[in-house]
């Protein structure tokens, strides 16, 4: 095995790893570059939230205030009320989401006892589907359904005379929480459940044998082997939703929002872009999403801390 | 033993009444879910005096392709169409290239520096500077209104290296380094190698970062107001606020589109242009869909593990 020529081999190998390590660099920064342009250079945006920047003008136009635009967030009380409200409504929409977390898990341990293989198939890539659909799409079904006057099911409701007058569903505050909590599930349920099945996937038959043997029913399968084999997983999840927990992304909301759900649908990202993009107050917009990365940032590495001391792992 | 085991095999009572319960339920779900596709294309090819009256649930009636016809002779549409399709193509390429190559740098221990640049990118997926710092950074390098700005930023995406990198880091080392010991170099060994290999890990890659770039909506929000470079979904989120009323349209987009929407209103209702654009935008995907769906649970399950 070991002829001397392989030695040579070996240390030759050796010597230009030893060279090749700023070679494997140089390999990689094209693509550091990007992440460095896209992800990072875009802190430097922060210093807006410390000017009066109005949008035609230079920067070096506008006056220096300081920390004016962040410490307005609590002293003035317009904003002060007005993020009460977002802070409110990110909290409601992210809580109801984490609690429908454990139904993925639940749909994945059930879809396990079917034993019928094209059914658990048809089942699973159907409802992984609307998980592919832009919001702008899941958007568009919901108007198809429940706008007013051309709603298939106002238009059902009214051929069967249960209602006299179209139910506007989409332009009422009633539920915002709940519905859009409710669209988010039927976009992502199969989806998150497809992590669950590939973990099921991984368990070892013999704990299901022997269990058999020693007179376990199927719910007691299900509750002491099954479920037990995915915690980890779910843990993992649920800390990064924890982590996630002020990111509820722009996209689904912006599409849901009118002017008549606007009190409870603002979350965060959605305010940061309407008093942005919207009102053109950029530096309020800044010293928000400012406060909101910080937060952030400080929720992931506590929920990385916490994941490290109750489990041993990290998520970051 | 065997008899018994096959005794076993007759359903309880209970069992019937779980297998009733759980197949019902599963079904219902799985309606709820393709079913408002399915609507909407029975609805399209509906004609519109009896889809705008009542509600069509089951199959078309009066079958006619008239709503496709006349939506894709719509400027504004065919041009968006161009658009998506060439975000999706020329984005998921780049998306698969990177996060393959960076993924194979990452397994490499003798780069320098590794850790450290492997987690500057990964902490890049729960950090970020904020919607309007992005947008003003977006700004200043020069791409508002630039075809680059659906492009560039997608291009290291994190989950995508983890993936990769973690599937690279099981497959057999020992390949590589016969590869290395004939003389073949880093970039070799991964041409020649690495990628072959990574085929399944980079169909999942590619069908995510595809379906991200034709979903995409908020850089075209944002950053977009040439409307040469609107995509499906912008262009849909319109119609879907506009042509409910046709003389809105005809107030608040260009000349040649409010022209040829109000052409159609002879036929054409809102809701069934609103429905017809929503069907141009969702067949792609359910044409791809079903061919790469197989790809997802192995793809999935390595990023559940850990970052």
């Amino acid at each position: 095995m070991s002829s001397p020529s392989y030695g040579n081999t070996r240390v030759k190998i050796k010597k230009n790893k030893h060279r090749d390590r700023f070679k494997l660099f140089f390999m990689a920064l094209p693509f550091l570059i990007l992440c460095f342009t896209f992800s990072y250079l875009p802190l430097y945006g922060w210093i807006y939230s410390m000017f009066d920047y109005r949008p035609p003008f230079k920067l070096y136009q506008c006056d220096f205030v300081g920390l004016k635009w962040i410490t307005a967030i609590v002293t003035n009380p317009v904003y002060r009320n007005a993020i009460g409200d977002v802070l409110r409504n990110t909290f409601a929409i992210s809580g109801l989401n984490l609690l429908t977390s454990v139904l993925p898990l639940a749909f994945a341990v059930f879809l396990n006892e079917v034993k019928r293989g094209w059914f658990k198939r048809i089942v699973q890539v159907l409802t992984t589907l609307p998980n592919f659909i832009s919001w702008v799409l899941v958007y568009s079904v919901a108007y198809v359904f429940f706008s007013t006057g051309d709603g298939v099911v106002n238009k059902l409701l009214m051929d069967m005379h249960i209602i006299s007058s179209p139910i506007n569903f989409l332009a009422s505050d009633n539920h915002t929480w709940l519905s859009m909590t409710l669209w988010s599930l039927w976009k992502t349920l199969g989806w998150s459940a497809i992590m669950y099945l590939a973990a099921i996937a991984g368990i070892d038959q013999e704990l299901y044998e022997a269990a058999k043997v020693d007179g376990a029913g199927r719910f007691r399968m299900m509750w002491n082997i099954t479920v037990p084999s995915l915690l980890p997983t779910f843990f993992v999840l649920l800390m990064l939703s924890v982590a996630n927990f002020l990111n509820n992304g722009l996209d689904q909301y912006y599409v849901f929002q009118n002017a008549m759900n606007k009190a409870h649908i603002q979350v965060l990202d959605l305010y940061v872009y309407n008093i942005g993009v919207g009102s053109m107050n950029f530096p309020l917009a800044t010293a928000v999403s400012m406060l909101k990365s910080i937060v952030s940032i400080a929720l992931l590495f506590t929920v990385n801390g916490v994941s490290k001391l109750l489990r041993g792992e990290t998520i970051v | 033993m065997l008899p018994i085991v096959k005794k076993k095999k007759q359903y309880s009572f209970g069992d019937i009444v779980f297998y009733t319960i759980t197949y019902f339920v599963f079904t219902i779900l799985t309606i709820a879910c393709i079913y408002p596709f399915y609507f909407l294309i029975i609805n399209t090819l509906t004609a519109n005096e009896i889809s705008s009256k009542t509600a069509v649930l089951l199959l078309p009636q009066k079958l006619h392709f008239d709503n496709y016809v006349k939506i894709l002779k719509l400027n504004g549409l065919t041009d968006a169409l161009f658009v998506s399709v060439a975000r999706t193509v020329v984005g998921a390429t780049l998306t698969v290239f990177a996060s393959a190559f960076l993924g194979y740098l990452f397994t490499k221990k003798e780069m320098w520096g590794r850790k450290f640049w492997y987690r500057f990118i990964i902490i890049t997926m729960y950090f970020n500077a904020g919607l309007i710092p992005w947008f003003i950074t977006m700004l200043n390098l020069g791409l508002r209104n630039n075809f680059l700005a659906y492009i560039l930023p997608a291009i290291v995406a994190p989950f995508n290296v983890i993936l990769v990198k973690t599937y690279i880091e099981n497959t057999p080392q020992a390949l590589q380094e016969a590869a290395q010991i004939d003389g073949a170099g880093y970039f070799t060994i991964f041409l020649k190698v690495v990628w072959p290999l990574c085929v399944p890990i980079l169909a999942t890659v590619a069908i995510f970062s595809a379906v991200g770039q034709w979903n995409s909506f908020t850089d075209t929000l944002l950053l977009m107001t040439d409307s040469r470079l609107y995509t499906l979904q912008f262009i849909l989120y319109r119609y879907l606020n506009q042509a409910s009323s046709l003389a809105s349209i005809m107030r608040n987009s260009g000349a040649g589109i409010g022209q040829s929407v109000s052409n159609l209103a002879s036929s054409q209702t809102a809701q069934s242009v609103r429905m017809t654009v929503s069907v141009v935008v969702i067949l792609p995907i359910l044409f791809v869909y079903p061919f790469f769906q197989r790809y997802f649970v192995g793809g999935i399950i390595i990023g559940a593990v850990k970052g």
